[in-house]
């Protein structure tokens, strides 16, 4: 979570569920594990199943980034070149600028300023530039899914160069900027700090 | 033609069969049937409508809730949601990576994971954005498919993602998993570790039979009471963490814009919510009568307590009927009895779970969060009976 660590989290979900308890209310069960196999008479604690995966079988499928940036790879990137890497691999779907080409989603775009008035109009677009939490995100999302007809072909040099043009033309970069694993893990996105953890609890209250 | 065929199968009873086994026998109708097949299939008088819309790629098929009975629904009728096709993927070459913050990263097998304890559990599956079209463009001759087809139930058979993680070595520092899929998309989603140890599995089954290729064949993470997309299909690895990745769908897709001018994410169980399926848009009833005002009720968070209905707009409410059995996390099905005199009706339906829960009017939902926050639409909704007996959707609660 941005704001607060998954453990807090937890524990302050434990602390509400014990005093709820307490109260005599009857507030949401954690769902019981099932099949605790080692409860069963005679089950090991392991079947031996499966095989040690090497290095190199984990290698050829971990490719994510997270919010950090643990991931990122070697290499770097600027908007110039990204500019070019969108314009023929991502424009014919999202538009020259970014603006989208229905049903494909815009990825431009800073309004509003002000605020983040998402749950009260309609009109307002969620794009990069207003909306994505984390830069990181961009890099990840691109490189696992993008482009829709060929994703995975494009070059780490490709990948930040494309996700450099992306921040540049959101106004959260300089135009021609250069990326690398450390310069987009430091990168700060406006609505960062709009994100929050999910307080909904059951109980009689709509949140 | 075959969508009123199963809408009337759904909701009215059959007039055909009256003449009984006692009666005369008739040389008409008494030609020899058909022989044994391998594969059944469903009568052609009864065939469903079927989902819609189809052909999509990246986006949804709904289930057409308004033809289907009891709780299960048939695993061909599922509801879909994809980010980049159905992929075709070989059972005998697909594998498992568990690795990250484990003792020992393990490739599974399909054939290696059927060895392990197996579960069975009836739970629904629900997209959190069921129910955004009704929410935010809703019209009158929207269907109980239309408005909140993205709902389905299912018995998911499997492994406990706990003896895996047992079997791996996860380790105590571990408090995020990030379950990718094999598609095209890579679809990526960060779960977090008490559910993995809770009531989480890794299922290769519904129904009975394998997956379906549109359900994750041949392996899918299921999260019971958990928004559907968190329940990761065509799984193929699982990576132990400290933290989340903040991957797109949970954080640009999948978030909750709230009126205080912040967004909600990892906003995972689905609360209550209920919709009749019968009498319902396109259906018609046929003339002043009784009639069972029917439908499901499901929470992400427990088991259904109670459903209530109103004929009157939520001047008064009735409880229903709840048909068992009631489990958690698992579509309900509720009925109540209702004597039509002819006159216009509006039928809702309210739903409450264990925890105490009631699901909210529109009117609610809005105060709650805003009139364009987005996914977990979970407002009561129903339907408006004209005094010629024809059914439109009514969502102004």
């Amino acid at each position: 979570m941005p704001t607060r660590a998954p453990r807090a989290r937890w524990l302050t979900l434990a602390a509400l569920v014990c005093v709820a308890a307490a109260a005599g209310c009857r507030m949401e069960e954690q769902p019981a594990p099932i099949v605790p196999p080692r409860a069963e008479a005679g089950l090991p604690e392991r079947f031996e199943l499966g095989r040690v995966a090497t290095a190199d079988q984990i290698a050829a499928l971990d490719h994510d980034v997270n919010g950090s940036g643990v991931g990122l790879p070697p290499g770097a990137g600027d908007a110039t070149r990204g500019a070019i890497v969108y314009r023929e691999q991502c424009a014919v779907c999202h538009g020259a600028r970014g603006e989208g080409l229905s049903p494909n989603p815009p990825l431009v775009g800073r309004e509003p300023r002000e605020g983040f008035p998402f749950a009260d109009d309609l009109t307002l677009v969620r794009t990069v530039g207003n909306y994505w939490p984390y830069a990181t995100t961009l890099f990840d999302y691109v490189r696992r899914t993008m482009p829709l007809t060929a994703p995975g072909s494009l070059s780490n040099e490709e990948l930040y160069s494309v996700t450099a043009f992306l921040l540049a033309a959101n106004e959260i970069l300089p135009a021609g900027s250069v990326l690398d694993a450390s310069s987009l893990s430091a990168v700060r996105m406006p609505a960062r700090e709009r994100f929050v953890s999910d307080d909904r609890r059951g109980g009689p209250v709509v949140r | 033609m075959s969508a009123m065929g199963g809408a009337v199968l759904a909701s009215l009873p059959v007039q055909s069969g009256a003449q009984g086994a006692g009666n005369a026998p008739r040389a008409v109708g008494r030609a020899e049937g058909a022989g044994t097949t391998a594969v059944g299939t469903r009568s052609r008088h009864a065939s469903p409508a079927g989902r819609a819309p189809v052909g999509v790629r990246t986006g949804s098929s709904l289930t057409p809730l308004q033809d289907l009975t009891g709780t299960i629904t048939p695993a061909d009728l599922h509801f879909e949601r994809h980010h980049s096709g159905v992929p075709e993927l070989d059972p005998a070459r697909h594998t498992l990576l568990v690795h990250g913050l484990v003792e020992r990263p393990l490739m599974f097998t399909v054939a290696d994971l059927r060895r392990f304890p197996q579960v069975s559990r009836i739970h629904f599956l629900e997209c959190s954005g069921n129910g955004r079209g009704a929410w935010r463009a809703p019209n009158a001759e929207m269907t109980p498919q239309r408005v909140d087809g993205m709902t389905s139930n299912s018995e998911w058979t499997g492994v406990a993602l706990s003896t895996l993680l047992r079997e791996a070595g996860a380790r105590d520092e571990a408090r995020w998993i990030l379950a990718e899929g094999g598609d095209a998309a890579l679809f990526a989603r960060s779960i977090p570790i008490e559910k993995a140890r809770g009531d989480a599995m890794v299922a290769w089954a519904q129904n009975g039979e394998p997956l379906r290729p549109e359900q994750g064949f041949p392996l899918r993470l299921f999260l019971p009471g958990y928004e559907g997309s968190a329940n990761v299909k065509w799984l193929r690895r699982l990576e132990l963490g400290t933290e989340p990745w903040m991957t797109r769908d949970e954080t640009s897709k999948y978030t909750d814009p709230l009126k205080d001018g912040t967004a909600r994410q990892f906003s995972l169980d689905m609360d209550a919510k209920s919709i009749i399926t019968s009498p319902a848009h396109p259906s018609r009833l046929p003339g002043p009568g009784w009639f069972p005002v029917t439908g499901l009720a499901w929470s992400g968070r427990g088991r259904i307590a109670r459903v209530d209905v109103s004929t009157d707009d939520g001047a008064t409410w009735r409880e229903a009927h709840l048909q068992d059995p009631v489990l958690p996390r698992a579509h309900t099905r509720f009925q109540l009895m209702w004597r039509w005199t002819g006159g216009a009706a509006r039928l809702l339906s309210r739903a409450t779970d264990e925890t105490g829960y009631v699901q909210p009017t529109r009117r609610q939902l809005v105060e709650a969060r805003g009139p364009a926050t987005d996914y977990h639409l979970n407002c009561i909704r129903g339907w408006r009976v004209e005094s010629d007996g024809s059914v439109y959707f009514h969502w102004e609660t």
